[in-house]
């Protein structure tokens, strides 16, 4: 069970009050129109799956049901930073 | 048309609450609460329903000074903007739900008239939604009302860590909650309309080692 901090609650909550929301940062096509069929099926299908750090975004979607950005590690669940939506991570893979 | 002036929003409201000689009746009155009640006076965990409330949710960004004055003084009172935090004003209380969403909560009757009043005099961005019919309110308490709540809620109830006015937004058996702290052994959950039942059969059951006695009034 992962301890997660809400920094819009500005608390720890247990997991069960979360949803998981796949990789953070993920940029929507500007002119979707104007995407190459590669372009336009790696902004829609294609994640990262690293073994350590990752950048995930997160939803308290039974708490204040906003979302926010976690970093953490795959290998040891190490939630190493929470970050707002539009801020970023101070803690990167090297 | 390119020159479309700003147009004042039309927002319809309508009032939910029927004629007066249709009875309202909360997610739980088949339960008969007013007959549990009459059967058991003395336990460990006390229930009551505060039925019919009326609930408005609203969201404005509260960094909008003007605005947030302006629903202040029609509300009554201070939203509050401290996360989880609750605010009563007479029978008006107001809580934090997210840095910008409150639940307000007022008598049945008087949800309609403070939406009106809402929409006539604050003038902004903002969303006031009547969701009066889909929720009801169980005010739990009692010299075992903690242990009856840490069998159901993943969150800590030390008084430390979940003073009175507290709100907490959270699960109960795994169905959305509004919890509140109202003093050091109540605490007021506002739950689904339908989880009502559920919740109500849950907590005979959680609450059985302490005995469960029904107030009603
Ligand atoms: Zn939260």
């Amino acid at each position: 069970m992962l301890h997660i901090y809400c920094p819009h609650c500005c608390e720890y909550r247990e997991e069960e009050e979360f949803h998981a929301k796949g990789q953070a940062h993920i940029v929507r096509p500007l002119d979707p129109d104007a995407c190459t069929d590669q372009e336009w099926g790696e902004f829609m299908y294609f994640r990262k799956n690293p073994r350590g750090i990752h950048h995930e975004l997160w939803v308290h979607a039974a708490g204040c049901r906003k979302f926010f950005n976690v970093t953490r590690n795959t290998q040891t669940y190490e939630i190493k930073e929470v970050y707002k939506v539009g801020e970023k991570p101070t803690i990167v893979a090297e | 048309m390119s020159d479309t002036a700003v147009e004042t929003p039309n927002v319809m409201v309508m009032n939910q609450l029927p004629s007066s000689e249709i009875v309202g009746e909360s997610p739980l009155h088949h339960a008969d609460l007013a007959s549990a009640a009459a059967t058991k006076n003395e336990g460990g965990v006390h229930l009551r329903e505060n039925a019919l409330q009326g609930f408005l949710t609203l969201r404005l960004n509260p960094e909008n000074k003007d605005l947030l004055a302006s629903a202040n003084a029609v509300l009554g009172l201070e939203l509050p903007t401290k996360p989880l935090s609750s605010v009563t004003e007479g029978a008006t209380t107001a809580r934090w739900m997210s840095p910008d969403e409150w639940l307000i909560s007022v008598p049945g009757e008087a949800a309609f008239d403070l939406e009106t009043a809402f929409q006539e005099k604050v003038d902004g961005h903002f969303s006031l939604v009547n969701s009066s019919g889909g929720v009801t309110t169980l005010v739990v308490s009692g010299e075992h009302v903690v242990e009856m709540l840490k069998k159901s809620v993943p969150y800590d109830f030390h008084i430390s860590e979940f003073p009175a006015g507290k709100v907490v937004s959270t699960l109960f058996a795994k169905s959305s909650a509004v919890i509140r702290r109202l003093d050091e052994q109540a605490f007021e959950l506002i739950i689904r309309r339908s989880f009502a039942d559920y919740i109500w059969l849950w907590i005979q059951d959680a609450s059985r080692e302490y005995g469960l006695v029904i107030k009603n009034d």
